[in-house]
């Protein structure tokens, strides 16, 4: 007679995501490269930040990369190649998040090594991507002028989770009556001393206080300073 | 819906679980989720009950214990739990914090494996 048993398993649900994420932020950071894992909902403006940045970059001759994960097209990797830095499109065919295995397997032949900065748009979504290391060293959440103040109070999970964050297209801020302050207080209720970025890819307003604040992370990365707290438990 | 791609990482662990644990069938499966795990409970039923057809967790109960967000007040010098996810300071004295230390959880806590038939209405006598 077989009696009912239980069994402790307490383990994470993600621990095989988890694992292999820590293994590729371990390699990331061994190699140099900063890795900047862009969250927001769909159209909030990460593609066309991102090619600003990717631009940017390279003006000033440090070589970065992307890679950029969407449902169906290919189109956010085309619109980040003409800003001349290598990307390469995960497409998730339905998937609502990017997983660290998929990362990983769009990297197989790169120099990781020779890069200084990897970006890794995410799909876009506000509430999917959380759960989900990727073996970044810098979570960004991205919340554009037009989808309204109240956002982080929406999804503070996403917020939460961040980093940083960046207010984009703020060059349409007046147009749509956009509460600056308001949208401040939320964020900073929802991930006290977070900082942001006020951003715009049409005007530029923003991209280099955020690129400097990228390198600076990226020094701290390759000096082995500590990283500030992040938002494992 | 990553709901979807959880509910299948725990259907897949429990599987290992029950296969080193030497096979059997599970009557129910104690999840952990964290107020800010992102994770909505109906979802994740509705997904679990999609992935373990034809799996030991077939007619398993999906048991979900929520953790409320429990954050570090400097102020206080203690450990306070919070209300909701909006607002990320103290309750009693109102200080912001950033310091958190519970509702994040994303994790299998324990598996309940089935006895043979009898066994399983004696176990079922005794609870109810
Ligand atoms: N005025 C203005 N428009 C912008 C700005 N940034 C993006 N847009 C526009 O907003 C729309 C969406 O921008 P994308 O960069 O594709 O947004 P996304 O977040 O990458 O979208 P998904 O990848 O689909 O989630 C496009 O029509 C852009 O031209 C900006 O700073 N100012
Ligand atoms: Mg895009
Ligand atoms: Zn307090």
């Amino acid at each position: 007679m077989i009696e009912p048993r239980i069994l402790e398993v307490r383990t994470k649900i993600l621990k095989k995501n988890d694992e292999l994420a820590r293994e590729m932020r371990e390699r990331f950071v061994r190699a140099g490269v900063l890795v900047v894992n862009m969250v927001s909902s769909p159209g909030t403006g990460k593609t066309a930040f991102l090619k600003q940045a990717l631009a940017r970059l390279l003006a000033r001759g440090e070589p970065c990369a992307a890679v950029v994960g969407d449902l169906e097209t290919d189109n956010d990797a085309r619109r980040l190649a003409e800003s001349g830095a290598p990307v390469r499109q995960i497409m998730t065919h339905g998937l609502c998040h990017l997983e660290a295995d998929m990362v990983e397997k769009h990297l197989e032949g790169w120099d990781i090594a020779s890069l200084r900065y990897l970006f890794i748009e995410n799909v876009g979504n506000l509430v999917c991507p959380t759960s989900w290391d990727l073996g970044e060293s810098v979570r960004l959440a991205l919340l554009s002028v037009t989808e309204g103040e109240d956002k982080p109070l929406k999804y503070p999970g996403l917020f939460n989770t961040a980093d940083v964050a960046a207010i984009t297209k703020i060059d349409l801020a007046a147009a749509c009556e956009f509460d600056r302050a308001k949208a401040l207080v939320n964020i900073e209720a929802v991930r006290p001393g977070m900082r942001v970025f006020e951003t715009s890819a049409k005007t530029g307003a923003g991209l280099d206080a955020w690129l400097a604040y990228l390198a600076e992370r990226r020094r701290a990365l390759v000096d082995g300073t500590p990283p500030p707290p992040r938002r494992s438990v | 819906m990553h709901e979807l791609s959880i509910a299948s990482r725990v259907v897949e662990l429990v599987v290992e679980q029950v296969c080193s644990a030497g096979g059997g069938r599970v009557a129910a499966v104690t999840l952990k989720i964290g107020a800010l795990s992102c994770v909505h409970e109906d979802a994740l039923r509705f997904s679990f009950n999609l992935v373990r057809e034809e799996t030991p967790l077939a007619n398993a109960e999906l048991r979900v214990v929520t953790v409320p967000v429990v954050i570090w007040c400097a102020a206080c010098g203690r450990e306070v739990t919070l209300p909701g996810i909006q607002k990320f300071a103290c309750p009693e004295c109102g200080t912001p914090s950033g310091d958190i230390r519970a509702g994040r959880e994303l994790d299998l806590e324990s598996v309940e494996l089935a006895g043979d038939a009898a066994a399983v209405e004696a176990a079922k006598g005794r609870i109810i």
